[in-house]
């Protein structure tokens, strides 16, 4: 996993709540096993009914073409399990998101990909985001996860809280599946013992 | 101390804790899907890993698979390398996979219950937000990503916190024509998408005793769209009469020793839970969706809510449910003309689902302009409704019967609806696009789809029963 330290980009504002991971990464209609997660993004939203470009979609505007920082509502990631709706972030570069709460499997996705998602109180997500919208993307924020801050034009930096095992893995881009292989001997030993307790648990066969 | 379920299983299936404080929660019971299979196998290879317990892993086709009669990889251009992927890399790990002609294949919430692989008080994970479907049977399910699940194929275990407890207590008895999906739709209403986020819910009180175990699956099913981590149904003597026999359940005396822990998976009487929610169901008729989210929920007998009527922070959520259904403040849902009707996805597509709709359809006509499709969830619903006669019941009302899978719930096997369609659907998600572009779906339950099918209109199916639709 890409380790996260530091970010600095535009931030871009996407204020609504509930953003679906069927808006963000949308299912279409002719896909195959390698798929372009850049142009996926917010696929419908991007675009107007003849296929041309929809300007006033957030992401559409010059401002904030480049954005590397999403800033949202509540419940950012609600809907499926897709880890393309992260994939996709990932591939314009949008490295951070902003949001009051999010859905809880999108943040468990985030997590796997060295994608920061930050939440921030409500009156503070609020003043924040009016902040973003004045500054229109003409200056980049810079999200340090480090020191828990974010800093950028007009105002002071905004310190954000998140849990300190989530923190050190996205600044150390731990393996997670490495860091639990520390723990086979545990798991074979559950093993052991759930096979003692409940047997059927550990047995799974058709018994046709 | 007393404790709730959850704790219970929780308890029992905690491995361990890892160095960054999170829980190791063994997965007795996990299920890939074609979708996000190519990528765990592709990773993990990559890695040279290898699966854990592969006999405890199982894998189903269901996402793209067509449901045209006679199908096979090709008829559904789009999932052809899916489905070549998922059979390649099951075979290459020992899988068992429930291929695409296999007589058991089906959606895999439905498939994982009917042939007895979970069981009360076990854990279980899809790569699949639907997981606690077979909460139903009082199993403790995970949605999760296709990272994640890499790390159960390699370790069997996921790595979580601990979610915070919820109960919602439904109580009284269900009048006539209202089901499980009824109240799902209601209580997701009344908490709201986000409801029920970080918590297992334990859903309790003297409806769920009544309820049949393929509503409890409806019910659980319908969780995560009140944003719940999972959600389950404690066991009881139906659940146990509903698992004996099926061909992965224990048998003989593993099965009496298997009853007798189940009986003690309850919650203890002075357990407490982080939050307790109520609804009374005796009252309530069944519930459609007016919008794009599924908590814009009326009554049938409701009309499209005025915009000072609702919540001012979820005004312009409703503004642009307005635009994209096409519909007023104030309109009546009952009455409204349809285009399409779909009956099937892992919320309602079990038997029981196709015998309420078939009771509803039978000796009637679909109306004309409007494209109906039951997909049973599984080829063995299929097969038991067509020795009930089922099939002829819907065929020669003019429905299609499809082979099984996910179908038009999310569209991803090219079933889908045209631009500006309307259409009632038994699934779990009213999101904008997914149905096809511009579909405007309104979800209800399958008693609601058939009346509404037979009408041409979204229908209040008492009124059909009785005459006066």
């Amino acid at each position: 996993m890409q380790a996260f330290s530091k970010h600095t980009a535009i931030a871009a504002p996407l204020l609504k709540d509930d953003v679906n991971t069927d808006q963000i990464a949308p299912v279409l209609h002719s896909r195959g096993l390698k798929e372009d997660y850049k142009a996926m993004l917010f696929y419908r939203a991007r675009r107007r009914e003849d296929g041309s470009e929809e300007p006033d979609f957030v992401l559409n505007k010059p401002q904030f073409r480049n954005a590397g920082i999403l800033v949202t509502g509540n419940n950012f990631g609600a809907g499926s399990s897709r880890e393309t709706a992260v994939w996709s972030m990932l591939a314009n570069n949008i490295r951070v998101i902003i949001a009051k709460s999010f859905a809880d499997i999108y943040r468990e996705n985030c997590l796997q990909n060295g994608l920061l998602p930050i939440v921030l109180e409500p009156g503070v997500a609020d003043a924040f985001a009016a902040r973003v919208i004045a500054v229109d993307g003409a200056a980049p924020f810079t999200v340090d996860l480090v020191s828990q801050r974010i800093s950028g034009p007009r105002g002071a930096d905004v310190a954000f809280e998140i849990a300190a095992a989530d923190r050190t893995r996205l600044l150390e881009g731990l393996d997670d599946i490495g860091l639990t292989l520390k723990h086979m001997n545990e798991i074979v030993s559950w093993e052991q013992r759930a096979a003692a307790a409940q047997p059927w648990l550990q047995s799974a066969k058709d018994s046709r | 101390m007393p404790r709730t379920l959850f704790d219970k299983i929780w308890d029992f299936h905690l491995v361990g804790q890892r160095s960054d404080g999170r829980d190791l929660i063994y997965i007795d019971r996990h299920v890939l899907h074609e979708l996000h299979a190519h990528h765990a196998f592709t990773h993990m290879e990559k890695e040279h890993r290898a699966v854990h317990r592969p006999d405890l892993t199982f894998a189903v086709q269901d996402h793209t698979v067509a449901t045209k009669p006679g199908r096979n990889d090709e008829t559904n251009p789009s999932g052809t390398a899916f489905l070549k992927s998922m059979r390649d890399g099951t075979r290459r790990n020992g899988i068992r996979l429930f291929d695409i002609d296999d007589p058991e294949q089906g959606i895999s919430h439905v498939v994982a219950p009917e042939v007895g692989m979970v069981l009360p008080g076990a854990t279980h994970a899809v790569p699949d937000s639907h997981a606690s479907t077979v909460g139903g049977v009082g199993a403790l399910a995970f949605g999760c990503g296709a990272s994640e699940m890499t790390h159960i194929l390699v370790t069997q275990v996921m790595a979580l916190k601990r979610p915070k407890r919820m109960r919602a207590r439904l109580d009284g008895r269900l009048p006539a024509h209202v089901s499980a999906k009824d109240v799902a739709l209601r209580l997701i209403a009344e908490l709201g998408v986000a409801g029920a986020r970080g918590h297992v819910v334990e859903y309790a009180g003297t409806a769920i005793g009544t309820m049949p175990i393929e509503q409890r699956m409806t019910l659980c099913n319908l969780n995560i769209e009140m944003g719940g981590r999972s959600g389950f149904v404690a066991p009881d003597d139906k659940t146990f009469a509903w698992l004996h026999g099926r061909p992965y359940a224990p048998k003989d005396a593993m099965w009496d020793r298997a009853l007798e822990y189940w009986r003690t998976l309850v919650t203890d009487p002075e357990a407490e839970f982080d939050r307790e929610v109520t609804l009374d169901c005796s009252a309530l008729e069944p519930q459609i969706t007016w919008g794009t989210d599924p908590s814009q929920v009326v009554g049938i007998s409701g009309r499209v809510p005025e915009p000072n009527a609702i919540d001012p922070s979820r005004r312009a959520a409703a503004e642009s449910a307005f635009a994209y259904m096409g519909l007023q403040p104030g309109t009546p849902l009952n009455g409204l003309p349809i285009n399409r009707v779909f009956i099937g996805s892992c919320t309602n597509s079990r038997l029981p689902d196709l015998e309420v709709a078939a009771a509803v359809v039978r000796g009637r006509r679909v109306a004309e302009g409007v494209a109906a499709m039951v997909v049973p969830g599984s080829t063995s619903v299929k097969r038991e409704a067509e020795t009930a006669g089922l099939d002829r019941v819907f065929r020669d009302a003019g429905f299609f019967w499809g082979e099984s899978g996910c179908s038009m719930c999310a569209g991803g096997n090219g079933d889908r609806g045209a631009p500006g369609e309307r259409c009632v659907s038994t699934t779990n998600r009213n999101f904008e696009n997914r149905q096809g572009p511009k579909v405007r779906t309104h979800l209800a339950s399958p008693a609601t789809a058939a009346a509404s099918a037979i009408a041409g209109r979204i229908t209040d199916v008492r009124q059909l029963i009785s005459g006066a639709a």
